[in-house]
């Protein structure tokens, strides 16, 4: 057994790694190492939490660790990097889960301490967790009981939303925006019904009202993110991990744990600022988007005039030809259609025929916050020339040829020059400035945001219709 | 369909309109190919080559006429090719419709279509068939190649052993399709080139060929939207401060090309007989607008003249001739893209669509009857130029003003926002115990380097962000492990149940983002 010194030593630790681990992510290269930061700090706080004083459940606590780590390791062996959203997804849930129970466990064993001291026998025999609880004076007990309520309520809510979220970006379940007769007021009358249950809890009344409003609170995740839509999802997945966080921290609070606290913290901000950016990223404040649907629209959007001009795979293969700087902008559709590699086998080509070719990604493009770069890196798309937003946006009127993979929103003009668009003010890539822009898509439909799109009327607008991956092959052999 | 292309008759005519590549393509529209022997030789391409591209050679123009029912031609046929058009046969050719009202009423008597490829509204669609753009860009090119042959000099400096060279200065005035030409191929030779134009809008244009605008400070500056992309007169002033501007410009240059056109007028003169006067001797001047009269006084169509002072002049008239494989190539091209516009269903035979802005536009007799001029094209050419808002630099005074006072808003809302938070700690402190609010601080510290550190994360990594935070916040499993070794069998169960999540969850999320960061890789 280590004595609490060494535990704590542990955790400083552990702390320092895990912010090191966080901010080795500012360069691909550091990042590398930045992994084994992390990996390291949560050995470390493994193992000496596990091996510190009065802990015990060995038999139990050692087969488990390993029987998951084992379908830990299988899971994220086995999964494609189109499939990242929803394991992403999946696993908050499994945060949020784990929060719950050990919110739980901290009330059961509260209420065990405090039976044992009205029964006025020694609290002597108690081990781990129940031994500290024993320590509390009345007003350290009633803190614990908030405690527990709110890493309770905040594990529970990521706990179904994030199956929800798995369950849409993985098509399981309609990625439409669905929501139950009563809508957010039901949401309203679970959160305030869950208040209710929370001052009874705290004023004394039994375990019955904790399990009641973890049940609201589940209610409330799920109803939540079904209220969202499939575009929303990088915002949700972000938000979830916040919460993973605070409910973490939550929890740290109930166990007076600081390295939970310090994680759950690191978490719950990190989450909170990837929300703000996809947020600021379409224009749209954080409570809209959890509200779901688009609104603030006052008046008809502006009619669009000419038409959709098709062109064929010969057509875009010989501008590409003739053009010197050339870039992609990939979005979900390009994730959907599985196209990243014959769109880095392209983007191969072009650049040995000394073309300049790059990538320009909007910051919500795809499912999940930097969806598209990973796609492309797997891809093997060198990450130099798969650039933001504001930096490729001012170079597009010096390009040959744009080609847009399945994206639509985030390349309208509609929300620049517009004001009436449901998306006006969201800022967008500029495509349009570009000599030519080649609109690779599936069919005449208007996409998630039902939001017509002028950029496919443009007069250097080609359509190029078609399963992305298709088209891209078929491009291929005409390219030289 | 029969499609038949004459030998020219028109006198230094190289050209021919259809070449062995383009006849491809229109059998693949489901017509016929003829050509007249030896019409192709001037430009290149002899019998064989059309033989061996599936065309049939006829012996003769008579036979070609009689056997073709679409006749394609270069220039505007002559009296005796006019008489032999008969009723419904096309003819596709430039015309100048305008010049040559004459010609055109004899064509409308002997009862035959005919499309003046010259006469092809300037909308995009029909891009592919301006064949004034492509001999334009032919005449810029050879305008500089024909400068080359006449100076002296190399066009690029040099700095060689045998000393210095300095580059050529080239003047191009008027920037449509010729004179951007010219001014891509003097710059890719080497010499400094300025351009000028009346239509400010095409500043961009010319720079983006790498040439010097020169800019002439003018209110009255013309909006090349209205005329559909040409240039109009100017008013007597504007001219006087343009010619003021080319008499600067005279003693400096070497190389003087004028593409000046006005459409439906003689050439404007803007490089007059005092300027050449003051050219350096052995400077070369090509005007493009000889059949026009010229830009200069001292042009002569069709010859190369020598002033007193040793400026070359040079005005031929006919340089896509002087190029003829290449005209022919591009012109066979717009000639086989307008067909391809008359022939929509592919299966050879024409359809004449006067509902279509281009066939209508360019079609100047049909069923009879004269229908030139053409109704205004229904699509707008060119988007009209937006005037360029001014706006006001602030001056230092107010930049300073304004960031004062963004700085001082500043203050107030983080002094506020800080005053708020710590009345909240300091009520949090009276109800907390003491042990809470330790916690509390690392918990408020925590969140603040959270927020320090996330900042700085490469938008490109939020997905490993996501991933690693999420392996990172199944340190939740410290929680589940300080309680499992609880006496109650619940409390244990399901203590046991978080371990095993949190567990995959570490793997799970640790292992993904090594794989995803795995992949990123330079070039």
């Amino acid at each position: 057994m280590l004595g609490q010194g060494f535990v704590s030593a542990a955790s400083i630790a552990a702390s320092v790694l895990f912010i090191l681990s966080l901010g080795g992510l500012s360069n691909q290269e550091k990042a590398k190492r930045a992994v084994w930061y992390g990996i390291v700090g949560m050995a470390v706080a493994v193992f000496f939490t596990a091996f510190g004083p009065g802990i015990g459940g060995y038999w139990w606590m050692v087969p488990m660790m390993i029987i998951g780590a084992a379908i830990g390791a299988y899971v994220a062996k086995k999964v494609d990097m189109t499939e990242m959203p929803q394991l992403v997804a999946a696993l908050h849930s499994f945060v949020g889960l784990a929060a719950v129970f050990v919110g739980w466990n901290a009330d059961l064993e509260r209420r065990r301490v405090l039976a044992t001291q009205l029964a006025e026998s020694s609290t002597e025999g108690f081990s781990a967790f129940a031994a500290l609880v024993a320590t509390k004076n009345p007003a350290e007990l009633m803190f614990l009981q908030i405690e527990v309520v709110l890493g309770v309520f905040i594990g529970a809510v990521t706990f179904t939303g994030s199956v929800i979220a798995f369950g849409k970006l993985a098509g399981k379940v309609d990625g439409k925006p669905r929501q139950l007769p009563g809508g957010h007021l039901l949401n309203a009358g679970a959160a305030a019904l869950s208040l209710l249950l929370a001052i009874l809890y705290l004023s004394g009344a039994g375990f019955w009202t904790l399990l009641l409003m973890s049940l609201l609170a589940f209610f409330i995740g799920y109803h939540l993110i079904m209220g969202i839509g499939g575009a929303d999802m990088p915002v949700v997945v972000s938000m979830l991990n916040s919460y993973s966080g605070w409910a973490a921290a939550a929890i740290g609070f109930t166990l007076s744990n600081d390295l939970l606290i310090v994680t759950g913290a690191l978490v719950g901000s990190s989450g909170a600022i990837l929300s703000y950016i996809m947020c600021k990223a379409m224009n749209r404040n954080f409570v809209n988007v959890i509200l779901g649907g688009f609104g603030g629209s006052q008046g008809p959007a502006a009619e669009i005039e000419g038409e959709q001009v098709s062109i064929d795979a010969g057509g875009v293969a010989s501008a590409l030809n003739d053009a010197d700087s050339v870039i992609i902008v990939p979005g979900y559709g390009m994730a959907v259609a599985q196209a990243q590699n014959a769109v880095s086998e392209l983007t191969r080509k072009l650049r040995s025929a000394g073309k300049n070719v790059r990538f320009g990604i909007h910051p919500v493009a795809g499912r999940l916050p930097g969806h598209m770069n990973v796609l492309l890196a797997e891809a093997r798309v060198p990450y130099d020339i798969v650039l933001e937003m504001d930096e490729i946006n001012d170079d597009f009127p010096e390009t040959d040829v744009v080609i847009v993979i399945g994206s639509n929103d985030i390349v309208n003009p509609a929300a620049q020059e517009d004001p009436n668009s449901p998306i006006a003010g969201m800022p967008v890539l500029k495509v349009w400035e570009a000599k030519q822009v080649f609109v690779c898509k599936r069919g005449q439909g208007t996409g998630y945001s039902g939001i017509e799109n002028p950029l496919f009327f443009k007069e250097n607008t080609r359509m190029f219709y078609g399963d992305a991956r298709k088209s891209i092959d078929d491009l291929l052999p005409l390219v030289d | 369909m029969k499609i038949g292309a004459p030998k020219e008759l028109a006198k230094g005519e190289a050209r021919v309109a259809l070449t062995p590549d383009s006849a491809r393509f229109i059998q693949k529209l489901g017509h016929d190919c003829l050509i007249e022997s030896g019409a192709g030789a001037a430009a290149g391409f002899d019998d064989d080559a059309y033989r061996s591209a599936g065309v049939t050679v006829v012996d003769g123009a008579e036979a070609l006429w009689t056997q073709a029912e679409v006749v394609i031609k270069v220039r505007e046929p002559e009296e005796a090719e006019a008489e032999r058009l008969r009723e419904g046969q096309t003819l596709i050719s430039f015309f100048w419709p305008a010049q040559n009202e004459a010609l055109l009423e004899k064509c409308r008597a002997q009862g035959a279509t005919v499309v003046a490829m010259d006469m092809v509204p300037r909308i995009s669609r029909a891009q592919k068939m301006d064949v004034l753009s492509s001999m334009a860009n032919i005449a810029g090119y050879r305008a500089v190649i024909e400068a080359g042959n006449n100076f002296g000099r190399f066009f690029t400096g040099q700095v060689t052993a045998a000393g210095k060279v300095p580059p050529a200065k080239v003047l191009v005035v008027g920037a449509g399709v010729a004179g951007l030409s010219a001014i891509g191929t003097a710059t890719s030779l080497g010499a400094v080139v300025r351009a000028f134009d009346v239509r400010p809008e095409v500043a961009e244009q010319i720079e983006s060929m790498g040439a010097e605008f020169l800019f002439l400070d003018f209110d009255e500056s013309q909006d090349g939207a209205e005329s559909g992309g040409y240039a109009a007169p100017s008013s007597p002033e504007f001219r006087e401060k343009q010619l003021e501007c080319f008499r600067e410009q005279a003693p400096d240059v070497d190389i003087v090309i004028t593409t000046a056109l006005i459409p439906g007028r003689p050439a404007p003169k803007l490089w007059l007989e005092d300027m050449v006067e003051a050219m350096k001797p052995g400077s070369v001047i090509v005007d493009l607008a000889a059949e026009k009269g010229g830009n200069c006084d001292l042009t002569k169509p069709d010859e190369k003249v020598v002033t007193d002072n040793g400026v070359t002049v040079v005005g031929y008239t006919d340089y896509p001739s002087r190029m003829a494989t290449q005209a022919s190539l591009l012109y066979a091209t717009n000639l086989r893209h307008m067909l391809t516009d008359l022939t929509p269903e592919k299966d050879g035979k024409i359809v004449h669509d006067m509902e279509d802005d281009v066939i209508r536009g360019s079609t100047v007799t049909h069923a009879g009857e004269i229908t030139f001029p053409p109704p205004p094209p229904k699509v707008k050419a060119i988007a009209a130029a937006k005037p360029k808002p001014k706006e006001k630099e602030p001056t230092p005074e107010e930049k300073r003003a304004a960031e004062h006072a963004a700085f001082k808003a500043q203050t107030k809302r983080q002094v506020g926002l800080l005053g708020v938070g710590g009345a909240l700690m300091l009520l949090l402190g009276q109800v907390a115990p003491v042990s809470f609010m330790q916690h509390f601080i690392v918990f408020a510290l925590a969140c603040f380097v959270g927020f320090q550190v996330i900042w700085g994360v490469s938008h490109s990594l939020h997905t490993p962000l996501m991933a690693v935070t999420n392996a990172i916040s199944s340190i939740i499993i410290l929680g589940a492990i300080l309680q499992i070794g609880s006496g109650s069998f619940l409390v244990v169960l399901l203590s046991a149940i978080s371990v095993l999540i949190a567990s995959i969850n570490i793997v799970g999320g640790f292992q993904v983002t090594r794989r995803m960061l795995a992949m990123f890789q330079k070039s």
